[in-house]
C-alpha cells in the first residue's frame, strides 16, 4: 500500500549493514510496522459487523445450545427438597423419611404462592405422566396443611390472628419504624432466628413474597398457613425460648405450653392425604434423577430414550417416535436430493452446451423460480395437488382417473417430496451447471473419434467430469431439504413432516423447550458436518449467487 | 449443437426426444408459478380453471381477489409491516456488510477464515434452528415480539449475502486505483466514496436486493420471534395457507411473482454492468 516504503538497490544501510528506510528506522520494522496498521484497519474494518452477528445470531444460537442441558428449575423450585434427596438411594424402593416431606412442604408451599410448582410439574411431566396433575392438585392442597395448625392457634389466643403481632414479634424495631414497609427489606428481631428458626425463615420468605410480588406492608397482612405449621414445629422441637426477649413472649409461651397437645400429623401422611401419589416411590425417583443443574434428559429423549431414576432406559413403545422421525427426514431428504439430480443433471447439460445467447434465455426459466417467494412456490403447488385442484381435473379430464378416483397427492410424503423437488430444484442445476461449462466439449468429441459409442463417451469421459457438480449440489440440496420447515408444514399433512416441525411444535404448542433446543443441537450439529463436507469438496468461498 | 445431417435415425430421436424431455423439465420449473396467475383472475372462489375460464368468458374472470387484498385490513396490514421491516434489515446487512467485505478483502487479515465462517452461518444454519435460538435468547432479552427484534434477526439473516455479493465484486478490484487517488492527494475517505465505491456499488446493490429479498420473503424467523404485531405478508400467506385458504393468496402471490421478475432483471443487469466495469467478459 501507499504508506509502506519502497526498497530499491541504492537505499541508505545502517552501521550495523541493515536497509533502513526514509526516515532512518530499519525497513524490516517499518515493513511490520506497515503491515500491522493494515491488519488493524481491515479489523476495525470487519469488527461492527461480527459484534453485530456474534449479538444477533450467535448468542441466540449458543443459548439454544445451552438451553438443551439445561435443567435448574427443579433445584431452584425445590432448593430444600433437592438437598435433602441427596441422601435418599432410589434403589433400596424405600420412601425417604418424613425430612424429605418436611422439606418439599417448604418448597412447595412457597412455590405455590409464587405460582411455579404447575412449571416445575409440566417440566417433570415429560419425563413420568401424571406429575403434572399431582403438582396442580398438590398445589392446592398444601395450604390445608398449615391450615391445621393455623386454625389451633388462633382458637388458642385471638392474637394469633393480627399481622400485627406476627410482625412485632419477628421484625427488627428499625424495620418497624421504617417509613415505608412496603418497600424496605425486611430486617429480622435480634435472637428470633436462633429462637424459631422455622419460623423466621418463613416469615421471611413470607414478606419478601408480599412486597415483591403485592408490593404490600407484610406487617397488614395475614402471614402463610406455612408460617404457622412452621411455628408449630419450632414450638414442638428442641425450644430454646430463653433466646426471644421480645415482645408478647407470654404469648409465645403459652403457645409453647399447648402446641405439644395440638392435633398433628406426619408431614407424609398430609402429602398422602392430598394424593397417593406421594407414597409412590417413583415420583420422588423422578425428582431425584432431575435435580441436576444440568441434564442429558432433553438429548435422551431426542433418541427414544429416557432417564429414569434406575438409569437410561427406553422410551414407551407410543413414545418413540424421534428416531422414526430423524431417519424419515433423512429419507426423504434423499429422496429429493435423487430426484434433483434426475431432472436437474440433463437441464444443467443442456444449458452448458448450448450457445450462450439461448441459454441465457433458459437460465430465466431456472433463475425466475429461484427468486420467486418460498410461500408463492408452496401455494402453486397445494392448489395445483388438491383433489380439486388443477392435476387431478386435467387427469380426470384426460380420462386417466375417473371422478371418483381422484388421487391424494397433498397432506402426505408425496406432496412433500413433489413440491420440495420443485423448491430445491435450482439449487442443483447451478452448481451442476458451472462445473459443467467447464468441462471441454472436445474431450466427449475425442472419444467419440477413438470409437467410443455415445454412451460410452458420457459415462466413461464427460461423467466422471461431471461428478464435483453433482456432489456440490447435492449436498446443498441435502443440507437444506433436512432443515426444511414451511413447505412439509403446508404440504406435508402428518406422515409427510420432517424433525423442524416437530422443533416448531415444541417450541409453540407443548412448550418444552428443552427437547426443541435439544432436537435443534442435533440437526444443528448434522447440518454442520455435511458443510464441513461441502467445504473440503467445493470451498465455503466459491459459493456463487444468481 | 444442431442435429448434423449425417445423424442416423436413432440419434435423431435421442437428439429431439432429450430435447423433449428438458423442456418438460423446464415446464415443471416455470408451470406451477405461471399457473397461479390466470387462477388469480378466477371470478369464483375456486383453486381450479372453471368451465368459464376455459372458454374465455369474460364472465369467468374478475378482479375481485385484487380487490380483497387491497381492502382487506389484515392484509394491508400485513403489507405494511412488510414494507416496513425489509427496507429496515436490508440498510443494516448493506452498512455492516459492506465494510466488512472491505475489510475482509485486503491481503492480510488474521483468522480469515474464522471470520469468514461466522459472517456466513447464518445463511447455513437451518432457518428453524436460527429461529428457535432467536426466539429462546430475544425472549430472554425482551426483544421477543417487537419490531426491533424481527428487523435485528432479518438484518442478520440477510448479511451472507451482502458479504458473498460485494467481496465478489471486490475480487477484480484494481488496487492501483486507490494508490492512484491517494498519490493525487485524496484521503482515504474520499478515495472510498469517489473510486472504490462508484466501482463496487453493482455487487453491493445486487447484495441489498438480495438481503430485502431475504428479508421480505422470509416467514419462519418472523413466525417466532415477531408477535401479532409484526406479522407480514408472508406469515399472513402462511396463515392463510395453513387456516383459511382464501384465493386471495393468488392473487398476493401473482403479485409477488411480478416483484420477483423486476427483482432478478435488476441483480441480472447489474451483475453483467459489473463485469463490464471490471474488464471482464460481458456475460
Amino acid at each position: 500500500m501507499s504508506d509502506v516504503p519502497a526498497a530499491t538497490p541504492q537505499d541508505e544501510t545502517d552501521a550495523a549493514g541493515r536497509l533502513v528506510a526514509a526516515d532512518g528506522t530499519p525497513l524490516k520494522r517499518s515493513l511490520a510496522r506497515a503491515l500491522r496498521r493494515q491488519k488493524l484497519r481491515a479489523l476495525l474494518l470487519i469488527a461492527p459487523l461480527l459484534l453485530f452477528i456474534l449479538l444477533t445470531f450467535i448468542a441466540p444460537i449458543a443459548d439454544m445450545l445451552f438451553r438443551s442441558v439445561e435443567n435448574d428449575i427443579v433445584s431452584r423450585t425445590l432448593p430444600e427438597t433437592v438437598e435433602t434427596l441427596g441422601e435418599w438411594d432410589y434403589s433400596s424402593g424405600e420412601l425417604p423419611d418424613d425430612a424429605a416431606y418436611l422439606a418439599l412442604y417448604r418448597d412447595l408451599s412457597v412455590a405455590t404462592e409464587y405460582k411455579t410448582h404447575t412449571r416445575l410439574g409440566s417440566r417433570l411431566n415429560y419425563e413420568t405422566s401424571g406429575i403434572s396433575s399431582l403438582f396442580r392438585k398438590t398445589g392446592r392442597g398444601v395450604e390445608d396443611m398449615g391450615e391445621l395448625y393455623q386454625d389451633q392457634f388462633e382458637d388458642l389466643d385471638a392474637a394469633w390472628k393480627e399481622p400485627e403481632t406476627w410482625a412485632r414479634m419477628m421484625a427488627s424495631e428499625e424495620w418497624l419504624a421504617a417509613e415505608d414497609r412496603a418497600a424496605t427489606p425486611l430486617e429480622l428481631r435480634d435472637g428470633i432466628a436462633g429462637a424459631l428458626p422455622n419460623t423466621a425463615r418463613a416469615y421471611e420468605q413470607f414478606a419478601e413474597f408480599t412486597q415483591n410480588e403485592d408490593g404490600d406492608d407484610p406487617a397488614e397482612e395475614d402471614p402463610w398457613a406455612y408460617v404457622y405449621a412452621m411455628l408449630w414445629l419450632d414450638l414442638t422441637g428442641p425450644v430454646q425460648m430463653d433466646a426471644y426477649q421480645g415482645p408478647d413472649a407470654a404469648l409465645l409461651e403459652a403457645a409453647a405450653e399447648a402446641a405439644p397437645g395440638f392435633e398433628s400429623q406426619t408431614w407424609r401422611a398430609g402429602f398422602a392425604d392430598i394424593d397417593n401419589d406421594w407414597e409412590d416411590v417413583e415420583v420422588w425417583g423422578t425428582i431425584k434423577a432431575y435435580s441436576g443443574e444440568f441434564t442429558s434428559g432433553y438429548f435422551l429423549n431426542s433418541v427414544d430414550l429416557q432417564l429414569t431414576p434406575e438409569g437410561i432406559e427406553k422410551q414407551d413403545e407410543n413414545q418413540r417416535i424421534y428416531l422414526k422421525l430423524f431417519w424419515r427426514t433423512i429419507v426423504m431428504s434423499l429422496a429429493i436430493t435423487f430426484s434433483c439430480i434426475l431432472l436437474g443433471y440433463p437441464v444443467a447439460w443442456l444449458l452448458a452446451n448450448l450457445p450462450m445467447r439461448v441459454s441465457n434465455v433458459l437460465m430465466i426459466l431456472v433463475l425466475l423460480p429461484f427468486w420467486t417467494s418460498l410461500l408463492v412456490r408452496t401455494s402453486a403447488w397445494k392448489v395445483l395437488l388438491q383433489q380439486q385442484g388443477v392435476i387431478n381435473d386435467i387427469l380426470v379430464w384426460i380420462g386417466l382417473i375417473s371422478d371418483a378416483n381422484r388421487l391424494v397427492m397433498i397432506n402426505n410424503v408425496t406432496g412433500t417430496i413433489i413440491a420440495m423437488t420443485h423448491i430445491l430444484l435450482p439449487f442443483m442445476i447451478l452448481p451442476m451447471y458451472s462445473v459443467m461449462q467447464t468441462i471441454p466439449p472436445s474431450y466427449l468429441r475425442a472419444a467419440k473419434s477413438l470409437g467410443a459409442t455415445n454412451w460410452v463417451a458420457f459415462w466413461r469421459v464427460y461423467f466422471p467430469q461431471s461428478v464435483p457438480g453433482i456432489g456440490a449440489g447435492s449436498i446443498l440440496v441435502f443440507i437444506l431439504a433436512i432443515g426444511y420447515y414451511i413447505t412439509p408444514e403446508l404440504v406435508g399433512g402428518t406422515k409427510g413432516v420432517f424433525i423442524s416441525n416437530r422443533i416448531a411444535y415444541h417450541i409453540s404448542t407443548s412448550l418444552n423447550w428443552g427437547l426443541a433446543a435439544a432436537l435443534g443441537t442435533i440437526l444443528l450439529a448434522a447440518v454442520l458436518l455435511l458443510y464441513w463436507a461441502y467445504d473440503k469438496i467445493v470451498g465455503i468461498d466459491n459459493v456463487k449467487l444468481g | 449443437m444442431a442435429v448434423p445431417t449425417y445423424a442416423t435415425t436413432g440419434q435423431r430421436i435421442w437428439y429431439y426426444g432429450f430435447r423433449v424431455i428438458c423442456g418438460l423439465i423446464f415446464f415443471f420449473l416455470i408451470a406451477p408459478i405461471l399457473v397461479i396467475i390466470p387462477l388469480s383472475f378466477n371470478a369464483e372462489d375456486f383453486f381450479t380453471f372453471t368451465p368459464e375460464m376455459l372458454s374465455f368468458d369474460p364472465e369467468g374472470y374478475s378482479l375481485k381477489h385484487y380487490r380483497d387484498f387491497f381492502t382487506n385490513s389484515d392484509w394491508q396490514q400485513a403489507l405494511r409491516n412488510s414494507v416496513s421491516i425489509a427496507p429496515v434489515a436490508t440498510l443494516l446487512s448493506v452498512g455492516f456488510g459492506t465494510l466488512a467485505a472491505i475489510g475482509l478483502s485486503s491481503e492480510h487479515v488474521p483468522f480469515r477464515r474464522a471470520i469468514m465462517a461466522i459472517l456466513i452461518s447464518p445463511m447455513i444454519v437451518p432457518l428453524i434452528i436460527s429461529a428457535a435460538g432467536m426466539y429462546f435468547f430475544y425472549s430472554r432479552v425482551g426483544l421477543q415480539g417487537t419490531y426491533v427484534g424481527v428487523v435485528l434477526a432479518h438484518a442478520a439473516l440477510g448479511i451472507p449475502f451482502v458479504i458473498i455479493t460485494v467481496t465478489a465484486t471486490l475480487v477484480g478490484f484494481d488496487r492501483s486505483l486507490t494508490r492512484a487517488a491517494a498519490s493525487m492527494g485524496a484521503d482515504p475517505v474520499r478515495t472510498f466514496f469517489k473510486v472504490q465505491m462508484p466501482l463496487i456499488l453493482p455487487g453491493v446493490i445486487s447484495g441489498a436486493l438480495f438481503a430485502f429479498i431475504t428479508s421480505f420473503d422470509e416467514v419462519v424467523v418472523v413466525l417466532f420471534v415477531g408477535s401479532a404485531g409484526q406479522k407480514t405478508l408472508p406469515w399472513q400467506m402462511f396463515i392463510g395457507l395453513r387456516e383459511q385458504i382464501s384465493p386471495t393468496i393468488l392473487a398476493v402471490a401473482t403479485l409477488l411473482v411480478v416483484i420477483s421478475i423486476a427483482l432478478l432483471a435488476s441483480v441480472e443487469m447489474l451483475r453483467r454492468r459489473s463485469e463490464r466495469l471490471r474488464g471482464m467478459s460481458p456475460g
